[in-house]
């Protein structure tokens, strides 16, 4: 019932915004926030929760090659420990002597755990618009909503995790490619757009901790949940770089760099985006 | 006129001196990033690219500079880049900057090209110029990375030398602005000659909705 009151809600907005679209600037503006408003009112009616629940069952659930479930996963906190986990990472894991995200360390369980293939799992990670998003991020899904109204506290003390920050500070500015965008071309002031989509500075503290714990999020305009590796890939697609690979060194510490930006922001996952 | 600049220098002073104290500061706190290992994070994170996407990964030498000082070249680097970029201008054969208006209002519409799914091509690539500059009245869905373009060709009078600097800015914006951060569209091969005239003509032409 409530998942059909939002959606409702939401296919009235998607009518109203070509209209509010022919007003004027600052109108724009305001209208769009109105219907980000509408869409957090009542959290419950986030369609994305949907797929936490699925990510909790594939969680649980005996899978892959080896027919075991995730439990036995280690996402920093001691296997199986999934409450809170997410405000901690990224973090270096010993056993893989690398830093890791929350996907990049759940698709490392799918692997070594479960039995799957990487290659498989890296292939086609993203789903379509319309489609609904793939099993890793479901599950990087459940376990982010468990640490929904925690802040982010990575700890980045060993070397390997400031070495992470730094390296996805220089990653967040170099610019490359036919349009010479780095994604400080967009995320690097206050208050821009991209036609009528705001952009986030992400380089600063302040706006980094309103925006970085609401993903994963569910996006109305392509009606399935988007997790931050799938957030960078789709940036890297419209600054006309190739694909970028899940679990690649380099997404791995744009993520540590934004999630230090963010230290101390509150995590609301899964959000809701346009 | 004397008096205003030097009233202006000193405090240009201050600011700068000032931004770079502060730059100083915080390359202090942080670990340094080896440029070759970072070329090498960068070429991992691709491994599906297409052979000939792959050059996308590698920044040439004037996007090097500016991504090493953040947009902010001093000096001697801003000049060489000028320099280089401004050598990477080749212009129009007829001598003319102004185009076709309507079909530079097409290519300011369109986004598409050069993403990888938009290979094989299936239509022609835009300019994408309204992403983020305010172009005619008409258009309310603009972004604002850019500076406003409304009036362009009015507020300059249309004159002739104008169309030729709006076009040498779109060919290669980095021979007017080191480290802009407008793509390249001639020097980069995005748009063609004949592309670029048709988008001077909508900011410089009398009949364009921009000057209206």
């Amino acid at each position: 019932m409530r998942l059909r009151r939002t959606l409702i809600a939401a296919a009235c907005v998607a009518v109203a915004i070509p209209f509010i679209a022919t007003a004027q600037d600052a109108d724009t503006e305001k209208g769009i926030e109105k219907y980000r408003q509408m869409l957090r009112k009542d959290p419950w009616t986030n369609p994305g929760l949907l797929d936490a629940d699925r990510g909790e069952i594939l969680w649980k659930t005996p899978r892959g090659p080896k027919n075991v479930s995730l439990e036995q996963c280690d996402l920093g906190k001691g296997p199986g420990k999934v409450d809170g986990a997410f405000a901690e990472l990224p973090r270096y894991f010993a056993d893989a002597d690398r830093v890791m995200d929350l996907e990049t360390r759940i698709l490392w369980c799918m692997e070594k755990l479960q039995g799957f293939n990487r290659a498989d799992l890296v292939k086609r990670p993203h789903p379509g618009g319309g489609q609904p998003i793939k099993e890793l991020g479901a599950i990087a899904t459940y376990v982010a909503s468990k640490s929904s109204g925690l802040k982010f506290a990575a700890k980045a003390e060993l070397p390997k995790e400031k070495d992470a920050i730094a390296l996805g500070e220089v990653l967040f500015n170099r610019r490359s490619g036919p349009f010479d965008f780095a994604c400080s071309t967009c995320h690097a002031s206050s208050g821009l757009r991209i036609r009528l989509q705001g952009l986030p500075f992400l380089a600063d503290p302040k706006e980094a901790r309103e925006v970085v714990g609401q993903w994963p999020a569910y996006r109305v305009s392509s009606a399935h949940v988007m997790t931050m590796q799938h957030r960078l890939y789709d940036c890297f697609w419209q600054m006309r770089m190739p694909e970028l690979q899940l679990g690649s060194e380099l997404s791995v510490a744009l993520i540590a760099y934004l999630v230090k930006m963010a230290e101390g922001g509150e995590i609301s996952a899964p959000g809701l985006k346009r | 006129m004397r008096m205003f600049s030097t009233v202006i220098v000193p405090i240009v002073t201050v600011v700068l001196a000032g931004a770079t104290a502060a730059f100083a500061q915080q390359n202090l706190a942080k670990p340094s990033v080896d440029p070759a290992r970072v070329d090498a994070v960068v070429t991992d994170a691709f491994p599906t690219a297409p052979v000939d996407l792959r050059p996308r990964l590698v920044p040439d030498e004037t996007m090097s500079s500016c991504s090493a000082n953040r947009n902010s070249p001093p000096k001697s680097i801003a000049e060489a880049i000028q320099k280089r970029e401004r050598a990477a201008i080749h212009y129009p054969a007829d001598g003319k900057f102004l185009g076709d208006w309507k079909n530079g209002e097409k290519l300011a519409q369109s986004g598409y090209g050069l993403r990888f799914t938009d290979y094989p091509p299936r239509q022609e690539i835009g300019g994408n110029c309204y992403a983020c500059h305010q172009i005619t009245d008409q258009e309310v869905s603009y972004g604002t990375l850019g500076p406003s373009l409304l009036g362009y060709g009015k507020l300059r009078d249309f004159k002739q030398a104008v169309a030729k600097a709006v076009y040498e800015k779109i060919y290669d914006s980095h021979a007017a602005f080191p480290c802009s951060t407008m793509p390249r569209f001639g020097a980069s091969k995005i748009l063609t000659v004949d592309q670029i005239k048709d988008i001077v003509a909508l900011l410089m032409s009398p009949e364009s909705p921009v000057n209206k």
